[in-house]
């Protein structure tokens, strides 16, 4: 596939064609696989949509093409592949909204079995991984078995009409965790952070990565696809429907989850840590937090300083906890 | 090779011989006798280029054989009972993505009161999956029917179960003969997926669909699974002629023709059911029976012609739709004029034996008017149990 267009997004992330070629991003060249291709139905601003055409076509370019993907329901799923058009480029199998992991296990197997050295890739949202998907996410791990498996989170059931899951955070108005009440918002729990639980499988690698920092996206899909075995990949992609946030603001809020200390970017081989990308200049959570309308109830008539401070306390704890304020701080 | 071997041996050994690429199972009484010796033989290397897969979840067993099928690999599990119903999801995936994959189910009760003897709840809770589903009737037959599976399956691109009685005969020991891997090769040709995730070719399967096409989707299933019931007898005539043995098809009469009284059953009641009927021909009453074999697709005309001459159908099946009725029974009654009389009876839930005894006293009451159609009959209802077990209760 050799066509000429090429495509600027507007995000530095991209790459500029006039970097030299190994600055570039792959959706810089024109030689771009191309995996998820125009003509989907995802909204305006859509951070998945950003990821899984970066995730896929680095992973395409490292497979040599020869890869194959499935992918749980979801948002991904529904906005890819309404009958009779699809915008996958790729081989791709949608079965069932909790087995994504299970059935990327099997392909797995089987092209094992025929002898071929076809790669496979398993997608799912937050929902279809830390929830319904997660004792097949679990088992697949376990199993250790030639998988690499992408979470897209974007902290909810959004598919559904954002609604609360496993991924959403604390104080996050949802459809089904109102704003009313005391604490409003989603509760807060002890989360569910599943890199750590990947982590615990001591799988060959683990690593969280985000719309925000599309190199860095890359070159983490490129270390996964240079391993056998289970892999994890953990996506932010803000979600400009379920946060109640401009369209325009993806990126932006991508990139102040991760400077506020709330979601750390690291890598993880065999179960230990072997890299962290530091926080050059920490924001505090509010820049976070007043972007999305998803926590417009803590800044408004009644506001809630006290909440604020326990979600900073939590982003604090990460940067702690990571290491974040490494050597470039 | 005939052996004295139990059925969920003869079992494994006839996949093994049918070359599966991978073996996804989750173990679940009374299938792991099956999924045990499968495991030995790809360890041992007797059954090569094949990958056993040790999921976490029966949900997991046929996700994983979704995703295997999917790529071109031959997949098989096995379950029963809880397990079929926690993978019931994936079973109806399997079958609207036309994957060609093969199940055994050692057919169990479904709880509560949590019970691991032999009934049909299982599988009938799945009959409107869109998968073939076969009955045997002894463990040769499930043998048989395993080596058939596979042919039809990939030959119709749909997934097959074969439903075998748990314990009855996945368990018991018998004289089987266990096809030899030459004649298992001759006889299943090598699985050419009518479509694969190939990087060459890439296909999108499994594509969202709506309003404007949902319902002619589901039409073709009706008319691809229905269109099986002719291909399901000529994969029967090749096995016959093949291995000289008859097994398979829609349905199995016995002694049938001008039977007045014909006995229906499904899976191993079947063994019972002939030698009650050799019984009552022997006192000169014209009984008969019929096997499905076949449940679904539901094989109505090949039921009709065998029925035809019959006054009284009686279908003793092991399981039923509670407030409702019959399942089989029901089935069998919309396939007859409605001039013969259907009699619809439960009988062996849990792991009650199906006996010579009680359908013969059945027969009787049929015959005596004691039983008559309309109603849902228990067979040997222990009715001293159910009044201490109700007693001081009023009923509804």
């Amino acid at each position: 596939m050799s066509e000429s267009r090429l495509y600027q997004i507007g995000t530095f992330g991209v790459g500029n064609r006039l970097l030299t070629p190994e600055d570039q991003t792959v959706q810089a060249g024109s030689d771009r696989p191309r995996s998820i291709t125009r003509g989907h139905r995802a909204c305006r601003g859509c951070g998945e949509a950003l990821g899984a055409r970066f995730v896929l076509d680095s992973a395409v370019r490292a497979a040599g093409r020869d890869l194959v993907t499935v992918n749980a329901t979801g948002c991904l799923e529904v906005f890819s592949s309404p009958y009779p058009e699809s915008a996958w480029q790729v081989p791709w199998l949608h079965s069932l909204f909790g087995n994504a992991p299970a059935v990327a296990s099997g392909m797995a197997a089987g092209l094992k079995a025929l002898g071929r050295e076809t790669r496979v890739v398993g997608q799912a949202g937050d929902g279809g991984t830390v929830d319904i998907g997660f004792a097949c996410l679990s088992g697949m791990f376990e199993r250790d078995d030639d998988v690499l498996f992408v979470c897209y989170d974007n902290q909810g059931y959004m598919n559904t009409g954002v609604q609360r899951s496993g991924a959403t955070p604390p104080a996050a108005r949802t459809a089904t965790t109102s704003e009313l009440g005391d604490p409003p918002g989603a509760r807060f729990g002890q989360g569910k952070f599943v890199p750590l639980i990947a982590m615990a499988h001591d799988i060959p690698y683990v690593a969280t990565a985000s719309v925000a920092d599309l190199h860095d996206l890359e070159r983490k899909v490129g270390r996964a696809m240079q391993l056998h075995g289970a892999r994890y990949l953990h996506v932010l992609v803000p979600c400009p429907l379920g946060w109640a946030a401009d369209s325009a603001d993806t990126v932006r809020l991508a990139r102040l989850a991760t400077e506020s200390g709330m979601f750390p970017l690291f890598e993880a081989e065999r179960g230990e840590i072997t890299a962290v990308t530091p926080i050059r200049r920490q924001v505090p959570v509010d820049d976070y937090l007043r972007l999305q309308g998803r926590y417009a109830h803590l800044f408004g008539e009644h506001p809630r300083p006290d909440l604020v401070r326990r979600i900073q306390a939590a982003a604090d704890r990460n940067i702690t906890r990571f290491g974040l304020r490494g050597a470039a701080s | 090779m005939r052996e004295q071997i139990e059925g969920s041996r003869a079992i494994a050994r006839t996949v093994a011989r049918c070359r599966p690429n991978v073996v996804a199972a989750y173990p679940i009484s009374p299938q792991t006798h099956i999924v045990e010796e499968l495991s030995d033989l790809v360890r041992s290397g007797e059954l090569d280029r094949c990958e056993y897969l040790t999921v976490e979840s029966e949900f997991a067993a046929m996700s994983a054989c979704i995703g295997a099928a999917a790529v071109g690999a031959r997949a098989y599990t096995a379950s029963a009972s809880q397990g079929l119903l926690y993978m019931a999801e994936a079973v109806y995936n399997a079958a609207g993505l036309g994957l060609p994959i093969v199940m055994t189910v050692a057919n169990r009760a479904i709880g509560a009161p949590i019970n691991i003897w032999n009934d049909h709840s299982d599988s009938m809770a799945l009959r409107d999956a869109g998968w073939i589903q076969l009955h045997a009737a002894s463990a040769q037959e499930a043998v048989d029917l395993h080596l058939q599976a596979f042919v039809l399956a990939e030959r119709l691109s749909l997934p097959v179960m074969v439903c075998m009685d748990g314990f009855v005969l996945t368990h018991a020991v018998e004289e089987v003969e266990v096809p030899l891997q030459e004649d298992a090769d001759r006889f299943v040709p090598p699985f050419v997926p009518r479509q694969a995730l190939d990087p060459d070719a890439p296909v999108t399967i499994g594509a969202m669909v709506g309003p404007e096409a949902f319902t002619e989707v589901r039409y073709l299933v009706q008319r691809h699974l229905s269109g099986a019931l002719h291909v399901l007898p000529e994969v029967a005539y090749d096995f016959h002629r093949r291995f000289g043995r008859r097994a398979g098809g829609l349905v199995s009469a016995y002694r049938a023709q001008n039977a007045d009284t014909v006995l229906v059953t499904i899976g191993s009641a079947a063994g019972a059911a002939h030698e009650v009927v050799d019984q009552l021909r022997g006192r000169g009453i014209a009984a008969g029976s019929l096997a499905v074999t076949c449940f679904r697709p539901w094989p109505a005309d090949a039921v009709r012609t065998a029925l035809a001459g019959a006054r009284q159908v009686i279908v003793v099946e092991r399981a039923f739709s509670p407030g409702s009725g019959s399942i089989l029974g029901r089935d069998v009654r919309d396939a007859l004029p409605d001039r013969t009389e259907v009699i619809e009876v439960v009988a062996g839930l849990g792991g009650r034996p199906v006996r010579r005894a009680g359908l013969l006293r059945l027969v009787e009451d049929v015959q005596a008017y004691r039983i008559r159609p309309g109603r849902l009959h228990f067979l040997d209802l222990d009715r001293g149990l159910l009044a201490r077990a109700t007693a001081g209760e009023e009923g509804p």
